[in-house]
């Protein structure tokens, strides 16, 4: 088992307080507590991030790009969701 | 869903990159545009890892602990533009060991400008001003490839890499302005890195066959010829700042092309160097496949730890 190559991490970094995590990478590490040693060394060098999460590639479950269209597709057509859809007669404020 | 025949496939995949929308990992490429990418970026990986060589050479001979600070934290972004790249081109399918493996059976490429030595501090000071500036024309308009994380990559890389040609630049005016010894170094590492600087930009273009495509894909927005020529106008100007003369007798303000005509490239010692001839090839192969072999413990050492430091946590 030790002879097996180091599973590979996707690494995300929040970059200041009250910002979230963003995805930046990934990296190859024997385990999580190694991923996150060598984020902070390739990924933070030039103090972009004050915490990291490391997680690991294959506990990623991604949408298809085939399944694009009926996954957003009907969002496209509800334009009353945003609030230009709405006239507001002249002199409103506040609204 | 109907099943799209491949023409429909490579037509709509054609249109979002004339549309400028980016290709991301999951979706539909040709083959051809994937394996295109695989050995670009492999190359382009191998190029940084091997390119921490010929500096990494003078790391301990550094002259003062400024200067060594500075390289050291160059070689060390070096890894990491590796590092970005490798990964990138895990999320094209490619196994990372298997392009590793290539360039240590000599299968893949690198940039032949890291087959050449480095005799001299100020050789420290030409390939971060030249080689590095050369780099930085290549992956400026790499940052618009049509292919997401490379794109991404080469954001990261060319945010990193404008300290590098700085620092190189800074080590030039040093030795252009120091005692006559230091100023003939200089000129002697200028004179030694014009030429394999001007050839990192490829053949010429009647001779690059894969242009045309990658241009068609926008994994390529210039053409080799383009990028040389940019990179002499702009360097030429600085050549003078420094008080150096340019190392090509036939290099001569063109007035009407508002360009610098420069001499012929001596194209022998071009492909001599890509096909494994050039001074430093064999070394610098070597070097990675016994770091690579040498190193091995480290990786099962690693391992080992993390077998460990799992049970530990279970009991
Ligand atoms: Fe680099
Ligand atoms: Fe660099």
């Amino acid at each position: 088992m030790v002879n097996k190559e180091w599973p590979l991490w996707e690494v995300f970094i929040r970059s200041k307080q009250g910002l979230n995590h963003k995805h930046v990478g990934s990296l190859r590490a024997a385990d999580a507590e190694m991923a996150v040693d060598n984020a902070r060394d390739v990924y933070t060098r030039r103090s972009e991030g004050i915490s990291i999460w490391v997680v690991e590639s294959n506990s990623i479950h991604a949408s298809h790009p085939s399944e694009a269209d009926s996954l957003f597709e009907p969002s496209h057509s509800k334009v009353y969701r945003h609030p230009t859809f709405y006239e507001v007669p002249d002199g409103i404020e506040h609204m | 869903m109907k099943e799209l025949d491949i023409q429909e496939l490579e037509r709509r995949f054609q249109e979002k990159i004339d549309n400028d929308i980016k290709i991301e990992p999951n979706d539909w490429m040709p083959d051809n545009y994937r394996q295109t990418l695989i050995r670009q970026i492999s190359q382009h990986a191998h190029s940084e890892i091997v390119g921490m060589l010929p500096e990494g050479n003078w790391i301990t001979r550094a002259p003062n602990l400024r200067r060594k600070a500075v390289l050291l934290a160059k070689v060390q972004d070096e890894a990491g533009h590796g590092l970005y790249l490798y990964s990138a081109t895990e999320t094209l399918g490619a196994d990372r060991e298997d392009t590793i493996d290539d360039l240590h059976s000599g299968k893949a490429k690198y940039s032949s400008i890291f087959n050449y030595p480095t005799v001299s501090w100020a050789d420290m000071g030409a390939i971060g001003w030249l080689v590095d500036g050369a780099a930085i024309m290549n992956q400026v308009p790499l940052c618009r490839c049509s292919y997401g994380p490379y794109a991404r990559a080469m954001v990261r890389v060319c945010k990193e890499e404008s300290f590098h040609q700085r620092q190189g630049f800074e080590i030039m005016v040093q030795l252009a302005n120091g005692a006559p010894e230091q100023k003939a170094m200089a000129q002697d590492a200028l004179n030694r890195f014009w030429w394999p600087s001007l050839m990192m930009f490829g053949p010429n273009d009647a001779e690059s066959k894969h242009t045309a495509q990658s241009m068609k894909w926008k994994i390529k927005r210039h053409t080799n010829d383009e990028l040389r020529q940019q990179m002499v106008d702009i360097t030429v100007p600085q050549i003078e700042i420094l008080g150096l003369v340019v190392p090509d007798k036939d290099i001569k303000w063109n007035e009407e092309t508002g360009h610098y005509d420069y001499g012929e490239i001596d194209w022998n010692e071009f492909w001599n160097v890509v096909k494994g001839n050039g001074p430093c090839n064999k070394e610098r192969v070597d070097a990675r496949r016994i770091a690579k072999e040498n190193g091995m413990w480290v990786r099962e050492a690693a391992n080992a730890h993390a077998i460990k430091r799992a049970a530990r946590k279970a009991s």
